[in-house]
């Protein structure tokens, strides 16, 4: 197994303020909007983005939430391994909202058309966008593309991405991973 | 999260503590599922379930099902009642014949000990007992130790009193193997004729009055008398019953500290426990109702991950 950086912190933590700016300009105050980080490894990227927009942009409120897609996947009793659900912790009501999808990776895409189905049980949004950090082009099993986007990258079938954050594994940093 | 131990539930004495956490940490997360304005996942879409009821049943049957349609489950309902029972049919042709109409998973209740075991090791299905006579009614024994964990923030080390009619009930057998194997202290308060001898074998300790009973528990489970399981008298009058063993507002504020009542349902009011008492903030038998959907809902759905394609 061998891996290769794809990305350090430094060029995280630019990235993530330019996707913070281009939050800012599609949502400027963020009354209407709220930003929902996907389980299990979209909440880290949801809370920094968060964290940005507060302290550096002065945005009083950003309404952020946990959605777990888990009991919404179409891979039950298809995939070897049980799935593992997490909590899911939306205080609010979408309902009317526009709403920010948050994950770390893009693959497949059938994370977020769970989290499309999801998200309905909490109300109707006005709309939905999606931003992640890494986009896997050429990988998508289904018609999803993100609205803001860290890094495309080209990785094969064999190859894994893998990002870490400090609060789960003492690091910025994203690896691309030969199995 | 992993997986169960079993692929059926028979009873609390199949599973493990293991498997007792796996599913209250899944019915946290369908507890909150419940909450929500739209109280469905799709995650059981492929799965068909069928409710097999040969004894009477409203709460547990009502449950059940209503667990099985916010998991998005195919739900048939049966009761013996209007069945080819009654024309003579065995329980194994019963059963067969649902399945091949292509059923994935059943839900019974039987007045027969054993019918669940009995059903599981000759019919290729997974079984969920709801009750098999005054053998083991397992999802209310874990619904019971979840409502005793929401309230009282674990389990181990509470010292639970399960009072009433301990023999005929399968309610007192569950919770008693769900509650050792969890680590709680249980006692068992009854008329000495409605305990079963040798009950001690299970770790258990009879008291047979009431205020020590409960002067010493953290959690009382109040029992119904099951007068349609009685052949014969065991107690001289419901009269006396409810003076010795019927737990009243009185009785209830004379001791020194504050505790949790519960009772599986269905309520005899003014025999085993007054209203005043069912009805007061030291009860949690609503709560025990609304933590039955979402036991339920776990038990269903770690079973159904199990069933292969």
């Amino acid at each position: 197994m061998s891996q290769k950086i794809l990305l350090s912190a430094k060029e995280i933590e630019i990235i993530l303020h330019r996707l913070a700016c281009q939050l800012i300009e599609n949502h400027q105050n963020f009354e209407e909007t709220v930003l929902i980080g996907i389980q299990p490894r979209g909440i880290f990227l949801a809370e920094r983005i968060q964290q940005i927009l507060q302290k550096d942009y002065k945005i009083e409120e950003v309404k952020t939430g946990r959605l777990d897609i888990t009991f919404y996947r179409d891979d039950f009793r298809r995939s070897e391994k049980p799935l593992e659900a997490n909590s899911t912790k939306i205080d609010f009501l979408v309902e009317n909202k526009r709403v920010v999808f948050i994950d770390d990776v893009l693959y497949t895409g059938r994370s977020i058309r769970s989290a499309l189905t999801a998200i309905q049980s909490f109300g109707r949004p006005k709309e939905i966008e999606l931003l992640t950090l890494i986009d896997r082009r050429f990988s998508r099993h289904l018609p999803i593309q993100p609205d803001y986007n860290g890094r495309q990258v080209d990785a094969i079938n064999e190859e894994k991405v893998k990002v870490n954050w400090v609060e789960n594994a003492g690091e910025d940093c994203v690896y691309l991973v030969n199995k | 999260m992993g997986e169960l131990s079993v692929n059926h539930l028979l009873g609390i004495k199949y599973i493990t503590k293991e498997d007792v956490d796996l599913i209250f940490e899944t019915a946290d997360h369908f507890k909150e599922v419940i909450n929500r304005p739209i109280k469905k996942v799709p995650s059981l879409r492929d799965i068909t379930i069928a409710n097999l009821f040969f004894e009477n049943s409203t709460r547990t049957r009502l449950s059940f099902e209503l667990a099985e349609k916010r998991l998005s489950a195919d739900v048939v309902n049966f009761s013996a009642a209007s069945s080819s029972v009654k024309k003579g049919e065995t329980l194994i042709d019963t059963v067969n014949n649902i399945l091949s109409m292509k059923v994935d998973m059943v839900v019974m209740r039987h007045p027969n000990p054993g019918a669940g075991v009995f059903l599981s090791q000759h019919v290729n299905a997974s079984i969920v007992n709801a009750g098999d006579g005054a053998h083991e009614h397992p999802t209310q024994a874990l619904l019971d130790s979840y409502s005793i964990r929401e309230r009282l923030g674990e389990v181990a080390g509470k010292n639970v009193v399960i009072v009433g009619d301990i023999l005929h009930s399968r309610v007192a057998l569950s919770n008693i193997f769900a509650l050792k194997l969890q680590g709680a202290n249980v006692k068992v308060c009854g008329p000495q004729t409605l305990i079963p001898k040798h009950i001690e074998k299970l770790g258990v300790e009879v008291e047979t009055n009431l205020r020590r009973a409960l002067e010493w528990c953290d959690v009382a489970n109040m029992l119904r008398v099951q007068n349609e399981r009685m052949d014969i008298s065991y107690f001289p009058s419901t009269r006396e019953y409810v003076q010795q063993f019927g737990l009243n507002k009185a009785l209830l504020d004379s001791l020194d500290k504050e505790i949790t009542i519960m009772h599986p349902g269905p309520i005899n009011r003014g025999v085993e426990i007054t209203s005043d008492v069912a009805d007061s903030d030291h009860a949690i038998i609503l709560d025990q109702v609304q933590n039955g959907v979402a036991v339920r809902m776990a038990v269903i759905y770690l079973l159904a991950s199990k069933i292969k394609q």
